[in-house]
């Protein structure tokens, strides 16, 4: 579904370059339930754009679904990321005018479905995550946990292959994070990759896959039955500092 | 284009966004506003102006005699010069004259009629000065060209004189004392474009004979058959050579023969209405400009406060030509419609004021008997002007508005997601 070979990023800071992903070796299955962690600055979010084609990268190659994307046209981008992804925020990103629904329904207006028909389906969506009530409200009088479950609703909508996370519980309290990572367990099941950055190791703790990234390089990758040691060696990690 | 989702999603954007979209509206309604209300002042003025200089033909011209004041083959300056009918023919012939009168001017003033009297004056003419200062006859006739064969003693009252002698009754056929000796009264007559009709004509030829003027002149009146001011000028020129001639003076003294060209003036007043005109454009380009500006900031601002939403739909999978698409529709929509409001307003109230203009003009036409004074008059605006300065302003808001669209339209995602 996803591999990453080499992959180089930097970002210009005034004359100076920062050197952000330092050659990331990474390959991702359909159906995975991936985390990526590692402290501030050690790339993660730089990462996931890249993955997200919200970003480019400098050098190495990026196979989506076993297309290269570099270079691509903003058209091109747009319209592939219209198609196989989703995405969910730290902050939500709704727009802040239009309602849930309407909110819900922006991926489809993007492929041309007519309004009555887009507005069905986001309500169906909004259904499924237990907000038909909140369908007409505007994003401010809903809760974060209300609001991020809009987002996972519109990142759902359009079917993608694979959701992007960006910290989805980041904004939220941990009773209402834990919902949101049962909704996004919920998603894996239907056959949906699932990447989610966090720097919360209950949350990563929850996915299949764990990417620990330091200083640009993909640190260790633990896999599914290695959590439960990995989580003695974060506590001891925890207890030194 | 006429794609009904994209222009709802355009009217809701519009709906939830009101104070945007008043202030780019409002900015633009403004602009096109001020400009009708510059234009239309322009046009009243110069409207008004140039209707009260039709109050005498505009190609006239006097000319007067006087003493000489430059020696001229060996005869002393100081000479009287004394023009006479057979100037009157000479001036006549003179190609590019058109109308001549002459006038010899006669002492006392007593008009008598029964037992009103009042003093007026009588002025003698040849038929043609109704043309030159554009009398209007209320009633019978002006002087004719039998009255000056016939020296008659006809006479052609102002409406003011009438008015002060008859007090309403018929007038035409009676006859009325001028220091002393009987007239016939022919007609009643307003001087064109005057408040004031206190002047009565008499044929030139009775009023030599009565008044003892054998032969003599005293001025010509005459409208000359040009187009420009060069064109009056020669036809003034020639008339100066040959009176000069038959005078034996200087053709360039001023003082022996005194020459008044009215359309030199006019010429020259309206080339100062031009300059005014010119002026108001600048004005009126110049708030044109200021709405561009008001608009491409307001742009601006728009897509800098809507970096975000616009990195939102990005990274749900709009393209860039449709976010561009959807911003720029939006300034289009709100900057044609604004533009329409301002052109509604700027053009109605202009209409409002030449409704006042007009009934003003109209009350006062009627106290001074069909002439009213205002130098205001029809103060509207070409519509192709208005139409055109409007589409010239929803087209400059457009490319004001491209630029920041386009560039918001390209940023990564990314950046516009992370701008706050």
């Amino acid at each position: 579904m996803i591999s990453l070979s080499n992959v180089h990023k930097s970002y210009a800071m005034g004359s100076s370059k920062l050197h952000v992903l330092k050659g990331i070796d990474l390959h991702i299955g359909q159906g995975e339930f991936v985390s990526i962690m590692g402290s501030s600055g050690s790339g993660k979010s730089t990462l996931l754009n890249i993955l997200g084609i919200l970003d480019n990268y400098d050098e190495g190659a990026y196979h989506l679904n076993g297309k290269l994307i570099k270079n691509m046209s903003e058209k091109q981008a747009a319209q592939l990321r219209n198609e196989m992804l989703g995405f969910v925020f730290q902050s939500f990103n709704l727009i802040s005018f239009k309602n849930a629904m309407e909110n819900v329904a922006l991926p489809l207006y993007y492929q041309g479905v007519n309004r009555k028909k887009r507005n069905k389906i986001a309500l169906e969506y909004l259904d499924k995550m237990g907000l038909l009530p909140w369908a007409n409200h505007l994003p401010s009088e809903m809760s974060g946990g209300q609001k991020q479950r809009v987002a996972i609703a519109r990142s759902l909508i359009s079917k993608p292959k694979i959701i992007f996370a960006d910290e989805p519980t980041g904004a939220l309290d941990s009773a209402t994070s834990f919902e949101v990572m049962d909704i996004l367990q919920d998603i894996n099941k239907e056959g949906i990759t699932l990447i989610i950055v966090t720097h919360e190791h209950d949350i990563a703790a929850m996915t299949q896959k764990i990417i620990r990234l330091h200083d640009g390089k993909i640190a260790e990758i633990l896999e599914n039955g290695e959590l439960k040691d990995w989580k003695h060696q974060y506590k001891r990690e925890l207890e030194i500092a | 284009m006429f794609d009904i989702d994209k222009w709802q999603e355009i009217l809701a954007t519009i709906k939830k966004n009101k104070m945007r979209t008043f202030l780019t509206g409002f900015s633009v309604a403004w602009g096109i506003f001020m400009l009708m209300i510059l234009l239309g002042s322009g046009n009243g003025l110069s409207n008004g102006v140039s209707e009260n200089f039709t109050r005498n033909a505009i190609n006239a011209m006097w000319l007067w005699s006087g003493k000489t004041s430059i020696p001229y083959q060996g005869m002393k300056e100081g000479r009287e010069i004394k023009l006479t009918n057979d100037d009157y023919d000479i001036i006549k012939d003179i190609p590019g004259i058109d109308k001549t009168s002459g006038r010899y001017f006669i002492s006392g003033n007593m008009f008598s009629y029964g037992s009103e009297y009042g003093s007026y004056t009588a002025i003698t003419c040849h038929p043609d000065l109704q043309e030159v200062e554009s009398i209007d006859i209320v009633e019978g006739r002006f002087v004719n060209e039998i009255d000056i064969r016939e020296a008659r003693k006809s006479v052609v009252l102002g409406k003011d004189i009438y008015d002060a002698l008859f007090k309403g009754k018929n007038a035409i056929g009676e006859y009325i004392r001028v220091n002393n000796i009987p007239f016939k009264v022919v007609g009643i007559c307003k001087e064109g474009g005057g408040t004031r009709h206190r002047n009565a004509y008499i044929p030139v030829t009775t009023g030599q004979r009565v008044f003892n003027g054998s032969n003599r002149l005293h001025n010509f009146a005459v409208t000359v058959d040009a187009k420009t001011i060069e064109e009056s000028q020669v036809i003034e020129k020639a008339v100066r050579e040959q009176v000069a001639q038959k005078h034996k003076f200087d053709a360039t003294d001023e003082s022996a023969l005194g020459s008044y060209n009215k359309l030199e003036d006019v010429m020259q007043t309206m080339k100062i209405f031009q300059a005014i005109k010119i002026f108001i454009w600048i004005i009126g380009t110049g708030t044109l400009i200021a709405g561009v500006v008001g608009v491409s900031n307001i742009m601006l601002i728009v897509v800098k406060e809507r970096t975000k939403e616009i990195g939102i739909r990005k990274a749900i999978g709009a393209s860039p030509a449709s976010v561009i698409g959807l911003i720029l529709l939006e300034s289009i929509l709100i900057t044609t419609v604004a533009g329409y409001i301002g052109l509604v307003l700027g053009t109605g109230l202009m209409e409002g004021i030449n409704f006042i203009v007009e009934q003003q003009y109209a009350a006062s036409a009627a106290t001074n008997g069909g002439n009213g004074e205002t130098i205001f008059r029809n103060p509207t605006v070409d519509l192709n002007v208005a139409v055109m300065s409007t589409v010239l302003l929803v087209i400059a808001g457009t490319i004001a508005g491209y630029i920041p669209a386009k560039r918001a339209a390209s940023i990564k995602p990314i950046e516009a997601l992370r701008d706050e």
